[in-house]
């Protein structure tokens, strides 16, 4: 530790290897280092972090909270949250994929191999698959489908079969078609471009789903639309779903209530937060936005 | 190595490190251990469940965050029977932040709240998004008075007051919180602020306006801290920018007693640790037996007049 002066924040945060001085700690802030940042598209990039092992007990639909480097020299003063992509625990390598949009998401654009990157975690409530699931739907749209995907790793992993809806814009910004597939799930897409991914679409497809005993339970993020959709269907045919939920945060913990929305239990409205008592929630409980 | 420990009143913090009501919660204990802080600061109660103030409640600027969070919580009821349990799992003393919007309730609801595992009541009279005489009673002196009288009747706790930086003459109300029987004063709530989204020209927030946070703050709050510290005798807890152990030092050394923390917490989750750790180090380095010979310790009667030498001054 320095003793001078400096106008540096303070971090005491955990590098790859350094020893664990709060090993029974459950949430941990990480200084990781950037192995790889990608555009996979125009719009999306891949990020790869080696970082500390307790980071690793993340699990599919938990997030982490990111301190992203300034574009402009100007302070980006809250962290950005972001779902696990992937969690690779034998590389000991973290996985983002996301968008980049404002001044966050810029910033960490700009990051490249060997760079540092500080990020707390894994923070949050994930997906939960039950044990009498055999087979389910995952339905997800642009940033979505980067939460959804590691729900594939997850079920391959507990031999239950997917079927994963991607939905775009066009064929060019399909994103993780790859990392479902590789992992065993069967993929179909649907693109504003040619109209496949009208609702009337997607509700055929989800109907032709059900009647072929592939879908026990619903998993989505990522559009109001297709939310309001898949509770209507899950409801009508009794079937159980899990939605992922965004919102603005500030701390991450549960502690400051900023990242709250409307959740109706019972025909009772009540406020949650998606922090800590999310991002995933149960399906037919999300208002939509 | 240097003794931290400090004395507000009849409570003894094992040191001046705190967060800052609103900031924090017990869940924290995820990352860090919260027995190692000076005390916990519990998030503003009032007596009715409170959804709080519609989304967006966050939004960045160029020098910080301004929020509106509107004080959601379940309840005193539920706060009692199921928070304070929480927080009395661990060491710290347990700081209890209160509101309301009338006189009478803040004095009876501070009654209520004083059950054992409760260490210290923190009257919050500064919700930068209430007005004055509807629970923001620290823009004005007689308001600040007339609660504080009422509180200060209704329970023999420790009682806090937290005051606003908003408020035209701080000192003053400083002065009335502390003919009130106030035991400490927390300096300072957030500073009122707006911010207007150009795209669709909407205020950013849910609730129009919020409360300005920044480390930018700290050298305003710094100052307040300094004017107050020198005419109350009462101790003074020092909150607004704090982000590593020498801003705690320049609190101290302007009269603060002890220092409540928010932003630097939400930035680095760990950072409340990092600073107790720097700060024994710091003191440890100059030979500092007892943090509290910083308190007050500014030298402000022998003053160097070399402007060279005072502009290249570290931060
Ligand atoms: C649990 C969770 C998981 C997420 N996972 C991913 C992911 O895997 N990939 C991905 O691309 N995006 C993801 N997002 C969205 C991501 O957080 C935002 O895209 C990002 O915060 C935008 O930051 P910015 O600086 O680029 O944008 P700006 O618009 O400049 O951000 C301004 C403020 O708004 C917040 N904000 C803006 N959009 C969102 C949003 N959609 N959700 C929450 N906060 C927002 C920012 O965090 C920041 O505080 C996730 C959001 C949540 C809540
Ligand atoms: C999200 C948020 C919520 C807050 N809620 C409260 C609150 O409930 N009661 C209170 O007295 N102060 C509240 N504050 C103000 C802080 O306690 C503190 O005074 C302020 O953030 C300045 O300290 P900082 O610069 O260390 O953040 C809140 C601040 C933030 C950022
Ligand atoms: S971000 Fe603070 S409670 Fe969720």
């Amino acid at each position: 530790m320095s003793l001078e002066p400096s106008d540096k924040y303070t971090d005491s945060a955990l590098r790859v290897g350094e020893r664990d001085t709060y090993p029974e700690r459950l949430v941990g802030e990480f200084i990781g280092t950037v192995v790889a940042n990608e555009w996979v598209n125009a719009e999306y990039k891949h990020m790869i972090l080696a970082v500390h092992e307790r980071a690793l007990g993340a699990y599919a639909g938990q997030f982490f909270h990111l301190l992203c480097p300034s574009p402009d020299g100007a302070e980006v003063w809250m962290r950005r949250p972001m779902s696990i992509y992937r969690v690779d625990r034998a590389g000991s390598r973290l996985e983002f994929l996301y968008k980049c949009e404002g001044r966050g998401t810029r910033g960490m654009a700009m990051l490249g191999p060997g760079d540092e990157f500080n990020l707390a975690g894994p923070l949050g409530k994930g997906f939960r698959l039950e044990p009498g699931w055999k087979n389910i739907v995952v339905l997800g749209r642009g940033v979505g489908l980067a939460t959804l995907a590691p729900l594939s790793q997850l079920a391959a992993e507990a031999g239950v079969g997917v079927t994963a809806i991607l939905s775009a814009r066009k064929p060019e910004v399909v994103m993780s078609r790859d990392l479902f597939a590789g992992l065993g799930a069967r993929t179909e897409v649907v693109l504003d471009s040619d109209g496949t991914s009208a609702v009337d679409n997607v509700e055929a497809i989800l109907e032709r789903l059900i009647a072929e005993k592939r879908a026990d339970a619903f998993f989505t993020c990522g559009s109001s639309r297709l939310l309001k959709l898949m509770q209507r269907i899950a409801k009508k045919h009794a079937i159980p779903g899990q939605v992922a939920i965004e919102q603005i945060m500030v701390c991450g913990f549960g502690a400051c209530y900023v990242c709250v929305r409307t959740f109706e239990i019972d025909g009772v409205k009540t406020l949650k937060r998606v922090c800590r008592d999310g991002p995933v929630f149960n399906l037919q409980e999300a208002v939509g936005w | 190595m240097v003794d931290l420990s400090v004395r507000i009143g009849d409570i003894t913090l094992q040191n001046p490190v705190t967060p800052a009501s609103g900031a924090f919660s017990w869940e924290y204990n995820d990352v860090i251990d919260l027995n190692r802080l000076g005390g916990l600061v519990a998030k503003t109660i009032c007596r009715e469940p409170r959804l709080g103030n519609p989304t967006p409640r966050m939004a960045e600027t160029e020098a910080g965050i301004i929020q509106s969070i509107g004080l959601p919580g379940k309840g005193i009821e539920y706060f009692i029977d199921h928070i304070v349990p929480e927080y009395a799992k661990f060491k710290p003393p347990l700081i209890v932040s209160v509101s309301s919007e009338s006189i009478e309730d803040f004095a009876a609801l501070a009654r209520e709240l004083s059950v054992p595992d409760v260490d210290v009541i923190e009257a919050n009279i500064s919700c930068p998004t209430r007005n004055s005489t509807g629970g923001n009673f620290a823009m004005h002196e007689d308001h600040t008075k007339k609660v504080i009288d009422a509180i200060r009747a209704a329970t023999n706790k420790p009682l806090w007051v937290k005051l606003s930086p908003n408020a035209g003459d701080i000192v003053s109300i400083a002065q009335a919180a502390e003919e009130a029987g106030a035991d400490a004063l927390v300096i300072a709530n957030t500073f009122l602020s707006l911010k207007i989204r150009t795209d669709n020209f909407r205020p950013a927030l849910g609730n129009k306006f919020g409360g300005l946070v920044s480390p930018a703050l700290k050298p305003i709050v710094l100052r307040m801290v300094y004017q107050v510290a020198k005419v109350v005798k009462i101790p003074v807890i020092g909150i607004g920018g704090v982000t590593k152990a020498e801003d705690v030092v320049e609190y101290m050394l302007a009269g603060a007693s002890a220092v409540g923390i928010g932003y630097a917490g939400f930035r680095n989750p760990t950072a409340l640790v990092t600073i107790i750790e720097d700060l024994e180090a710091w003191c440890d380095a100059r030979g500092i037996k007892k943090v509290t010979e910083l308190i007050g310790a500014i030298r402000d009667d022998d003053m160097e007049t070399d402007t060279l030498v005072a502009a290249s001054v570290g931060v």
